[in-house]
């Protein structure tokens, strides 16, 4: 099938079939990503189910870590999920930067912007 | 996919004529999909974030999600593990789709997107599952009781040989059996399971079966929606459609989104469940 954005060169992603040979690679490299994730998500529910955040009713000091830890674990395997399985890493930097940069920065501000928002209205219902 | 990062000079790169990302606009534009699917999904999660900081005080994942299917509740979490488990499961079936696709291998490239479709079916059935007990509640539900306690309620829970105790926080336990007869033959009112108005879980606090309803409904929409792009695909795959094209690359774009379905799963499961 000739398409006329696919006339430049060979190397897209339509034509870059491959053989045996690095099949064998790549499946490798899907199976370790794999046994990663279900790793860590074993380890988060298995803290989770164990490490409480209240103790008959009192709170637990090193709770934050505890959070703080889930949530970079969960960044961890959302960098394997968008590079390994998404394959955004095997693609052009200039694209992979298109991709992640506007949203991350998009993301950051928005938390910034309604956690303040949220701080604030939660002192006036707290009063 | 790999093997098209090569070195290319800028000059044949941005001199048109082609995509300067060296990909095909339909891999392109899934992905632009995806971010601004994704910019829903950030923006209704942050929603959450906003409440939750505002509140202060939130309903616990293990606290309110502890039941198993057939064995009751006191199993915290485990069920939404096992669901996620399926997922990520059901993502690595549809990588090896994929990967299977680039050698044209056709037989290989059916087994792996039926595992998919079947993996993710699951999901779907374990979600609905999930908001069928999420409505209906605990055993006895909630009671009001303005004069007692941190918030004004409490679970009601049964003790083991009889009667009843009341949780008014966390495991704060109001156990004599007088004081509990008391504070239960008059309640201001009381709550079981969840709807849009109330929930047990956070009687002061609507938005969390709100936000529940919506991020879980909206994302279990996402999937009930791959499911069926999968199939569709599948059948493609089976009548033939991709070996006529001769590449599977229609199997790679249905697999970016079903992978994103996963990335957001991933956010979901952290916020309501673990954190």
């Amino acid at each position: 099938m000739l398409r006329d954005d696919l006339d430049l060169d060979k190397e897209y992603a339509l034509s870059a079939n491959h053989d045996e040979e690095h099949g064998k690679v790549l499946r490798k490299k899907i199976w370790k990503v794999t046994i990663i994730l279900t790793a860590i998500t074993i380890v988060e529910v298995i803290t989770g189910g164990s490490i409480k955040q209240f103790y008959d009713g009192v709170p637990n000091e090193s709770w934050w870590m505890i959070k703080w830890g889930f949530i970079f674990l969960t960044l961890v395997k959302a960098g394997y999920i968008v590079l390994s399985f998404m394959h955004l890493g095997d693609e052009r930097k200039n694209f992979r930067y298109m991709v992640l940069g506007p949203y991350i920065l998009f993301i950051l501000y928005l938390i910034f912007h309604l956690f303040t928002e949220a701080t604030y209205w939660g002192e006036i219902i707290h009063q | 996919m790999a093997g098209h990062s090569e070195k290319v000079d800028s000059a044949t790169l941005w001199g048109g004529g082609g995509s300067p990302f060296r990909l095909s606009y339909g891999k392109q534009w899934m992905w632009f999909f995806l971010v601004s699917d994704a910019l829903t999904f950030g923006g209704l999660l942050c929603t959450y974030g906003y409440f939750r900081h505002q509140y202060g005080d939130w309903p616990i994942g293990e606290e309110v999600f502890n039941a198993m299917p057939f064995l009751g509740s006191g199993f915290p979490l485990l069920y939404v593990a096992l669901m996620t488990f399926i997922l990520i499961v059901s993502s690595v079936t549809m990588v090896l789709a994929v990967e299977a696709g680039h050698r044209l291998d056709k037989k290989a490239v059916i087994k792996w997107l039926t595992l998919t479709v079947i993996g993710g079916a699951f999901f779907v059935g374990s979600q609905a599952w999930e908001w069928y007990h999420f409505i209906h509640g605990s055993h006895y539900g909630v009671i009001l009781t303005p004069e007692l306690m941190n918030d004004g309620w409490a679970t009601i829970r049964e003790v083991v040989g009889g009667g009843f105790s009341l949780d008014y926080g966390h495991g704060q336990m109001i156990t004599d059996p007088a004081l509990v007869s008391q504070y239960m033959a008059e309640p201001m009112g009381a709550i079981q399971g969840a709807n849009m108005i109330e929930n047990e879980y956070a009687p002061m606090i609507p938005q969390f079966g709100n936000l529940f309803f919506f991020i879980t409904g909206f994302h279990g929409f996402h999937v009930l929606s791959g499911v069926v792009i999968n199939l569709i695909i599948l059948i493609n795959v089976k009548k033939g459609v991709y070996d006529e094209r001769g590449h599977f690359e229609m199997v790679e774009k249905v697999g970016l989104y079903w992978h994103f379905v996963d990335l957001v799963w991933v956010f979901v499961f952290t916020f309501f469940y673990l954190v």
